[in-house]
């Protein structure tokens, strides 16, 4: 493989890895205050349909942006309103939540503009448009680093550059503010935290919440940045891809960023099987390429790449008398 | 919080819930500007009113039914087997490799083997998680999920590298020989005085009643049922009276799996006649909801089997009927795993206040 084919298996990653990046941090919130959440495949569903119909009525990828992260802040609420408020079961309130998504998704497209499901294909300021950083063009010139810089760090939609920036976000404020150590204990060890006079119930809808944004954006990049416009299913897996990628990183914002580059880039790899068989020397079918996050993340789980241990109340509503 | 009656338990807080879920299932229609009582006729029409529309809704109720005991046995040792999907996936595998590979003489000889390999084939894609999650510790619901992933790939890797034959474009295996063939109910004597026409539900559909009976005989009058339900009830409990938690777990998936994996009959072995990339369908999940809505009963598992197979055929009849796209009946699925499966303590709770309105008068009479 030539460096140039490189810089492009690189520069599919970032793009693939993005929606996968901002749905794993938007389900470490919710999981690290102690709420399981397989709903986010749902969730991003919801926003990119959402989104795709926003932006094709107004044609400003910004009502879309909106749209997504409302449409994924419904979704995130029920999610809340069963999971905290009634103590339902987490799990099987996020499997619902997929289903209602995943139908609700195509009736919602088909009803409102009739072209079997899908939004109408978006372009020009309905979409996010790529950023070309400044002195992409000049630093060409530069070998090695030049070609980089241009082909891979710039010339990306604005949502790709936005998950890097909520990886750094999600770090200091998990670990350096009063929040984010109450959202940590909340999910260790919720009736500690109500001793300490802070609401538990405030605390787990605040991060449920929080996941709804995130997703709405993750949602919102699939349907108008990445692709033109909302198609049904187009999420395809990606939720529980970052799910994976969640617990691969052991519930940690910087190991998620790492676990979803390199899952983004097995994504990219299965897109091009030609690339792949160039490297290796031998015809590497695309099933195990595609295959390969989920394997890992039961190597993962297995304990046999490190141990993942998820947050201790995890999955356990809280019940505060006895 | 009060107790309900039994009763109520049993019968009412499902039905409440099933109601719930339908009300918003008509919201929804309602808002997509389509007529609820419309779309509830043209279902109803299409998929209870004849024998023919029977034929469907009773084909798909039996794969149903297979997946919904699957869940509902896993339930009852307190692990959730999310994973019926894959190990139905295989289980296609284990009909197809069967089918295809020993020259069966008879059909019912073939049922018998190809139920076998189902079987097989589901339970050890259970098998890989249940040790998992009894050996290392690794959650059954996250390591299900992948396999479900992993299955699919490993299919499509066999579809069109091993099992499609030369020159064939779509992946698919060959059609299964005639000897292996399921009679449908309308080749069954007496049977095809109801059926005049060609239905797709099949012998598979007694094999799938008769599990019900073996799985309510297995939990409620066997040693082993007791260890489950002791094990499901507490852990720790069942630890102390010397119930070994790891052969629970295994021996509870291998069942679950296996009775997943037995879907296969049905619809690769009975309707298709050959393995599809995307044989399952969505049976796998079905299940969960059927098991949920069922009270992990097995005579709920198949009631609620026959509410989904309706739904699911008269789902198909709405998309071809009104303009109302197929995908209601996903919403629908949905609606009733969220209302009797996660909304159930606001279900009871609305049930307790309202039997409480009721209390004091007949006090006062008394």
């Amino acid at each position: 493989m030539d460096y140039a084919t490189f810089l492009q298996m690189l520069d599919s990653t970032l793009r693939l890895a993005t929606p996968l990046m901002l749905a794993c941090i938007a389900g470490l919130y919710s999981e690290r205050a102690g709420i399981f959440d397989i709903g986010l495949e749902g969730k991003m569903l919801a926003a990119a349909m959402c989104a795709g119909a926003a932006a094709a009525l107004s044609g400003s990828v910004w009502w879309g942006l909106l749209a997504g992260i409302g449409g994924s802040l419904v979704f995130a609420a029920i999610h809340g309103v069963t999971s905290i408020t009634f103590r339902g079961n987490q799990l099987i309130s996020g499997v619902a939540l997929n289903f209602l998504a995943s139908g609700l998704t195509v009736l919602v497209a088909q009803s409102m503009f009739g072209q079997g499901g899908r939004t109408p294909p978006l372009n020009g300021p309905a979409r996010f448009q790529p950023i070309a950083l400044p002195f992409a063009e000049e630093a060409r010139a530069i070998p090695v680093i030049g070609p980089f810089y241009d082909e891979v760090i710039s010339g990306h939609p604005l949502p790709v550059y936005a998950a890097f920036a909520v990886v750094a976000l999600t770090w200091w404020v998990l670990y350096r503010t009063r929040f984010g150590l109450r959202l940590r204990a909340v999910g260790e060890n919720p009736a500690a935290v109500d001793t300490a006079g802070v609401s538990v119930v405030g605390l787990r809808y605040a991060a449920v919440m929080v996941t709804g944004v995130l997703c709405g954006l993750a949602g919102a990049y699939m349907a108008t940045a990445l692709q033109a416009g909302f198609g049904k299913e187009m999420t395809a897996g990606r939720g529980y891809i970052a799910l994976a990628a969640l617990i691969f990183a052991k519930w940690r914002p910087v190991a998620a960023m790492w676990a979803c580059l390199l899952f983004g880039f097995f994504q990219a790899l299965a897109n091009r099987p030609d690339v792949v068989e160039a490297v290796v020397q031998v015809k590497v079918p695309v099933p195990f390429l595609t295959a390969l996050p989920y394997v890992l993340t039961v190597l993962v789980l297995a304990g046999f790449v490190g141990k993942a241990i998820p947050p201790r109340a995890g999955g356990e509503p809280y019940v505060k008398e006895r | 919080m009060d107790r309900l009656p039994r009763w109520a338990d049993v019968a009412l807080v499902p039905l409440v819930s099933l109601i719930l879920a339908f009300a918003i299932a008509a919201l929804v229609i309602l808002a997509i500007g389509q007529d609820p009582w419309e779309a509830i006729t043209v279902m109803v029409q299409g998929s209870v009113m004849n024998a023919y529309g029977w034929g469907y809704t009773l084909y798909y109720a039996t794969s149903f039914m297979f997946t919904g005991l699957a869940v509902c046995v896993a339930f009852h040792a307190s692990m959730f087997n999310i994973g019926g999907e894959g190990q139905a996936l295989l289980g296609g595998l284990g009909v197809a490799l069967a089918c295809l590979f020993v020259p069966w003489p008879h059909w019912s000889l073939a049922l018998i083997g190809a139920t076998a390999s189902a079987a097989a084939f589901g339970a050890v894609w259970a098998a890989i998680p249940a040790w998992l999650q009894a050996k290392r510790g690794s959650h059954i619901v996250i390591t299900t999920i992948m396999f479900n992933y992993i299955a699919a790939s490993l299919l499509q890797y066999l579809l069109v590298n091993t099992l499609k034959p030369v020159g064939q474009a779509d992946p698919a295996s060959a059609n299964f020989p005639p000897a292996t063939h399921l009679p449908a109910l309308n080749d069954i004597p007496l049977l095809n005085l109801v059926f005049t026409k060609a239905v797709p539900a099949n012998v598979t559909l007694f094999i799938a009643l008769a599990m019900a009976v073996l799985v309510w005989v297995l939990l409620w009058h066997t040693r082993l049922g007791y260890q489950i339900r002791a094990f499901g009830k507490s852990e720790a409990g069942a630890r102390y009276a010397g119930i070994n938690p790891t052969f629970v777990i295994m021996v509870v998936m291998l069942i679950s799996g296996g009775l997943a994996g037995m879907m296969a009959i049905n619809n690769v072995m009975g309707e298709a006649e050959r393995l599809l990339g995307n044989s399952a369908s969505g049976a796998g999940f079905i299940g969960i909801a059927v098991a949920l809505m069922g009270r992990n009963h097995p005579l709920g598992v198949v009631l609620a089997a026959l509410l989904f197979g309706f739904l699911f055929q008269g789902g198909a009849e709405l998309g071809l009927w009104t303009k109302i796209p197929i995908e209601m009946r996903i919403v629908v699925q949905g609606l009733v795993i969220l209302f009797t499966g996660a909304l159930d303590v606001m279900v009871r709770m609305l049930l307790v206040r309202i039997f409480a309105l009721f209390r004091p008068r007949t006090m006062e009479a008394a």
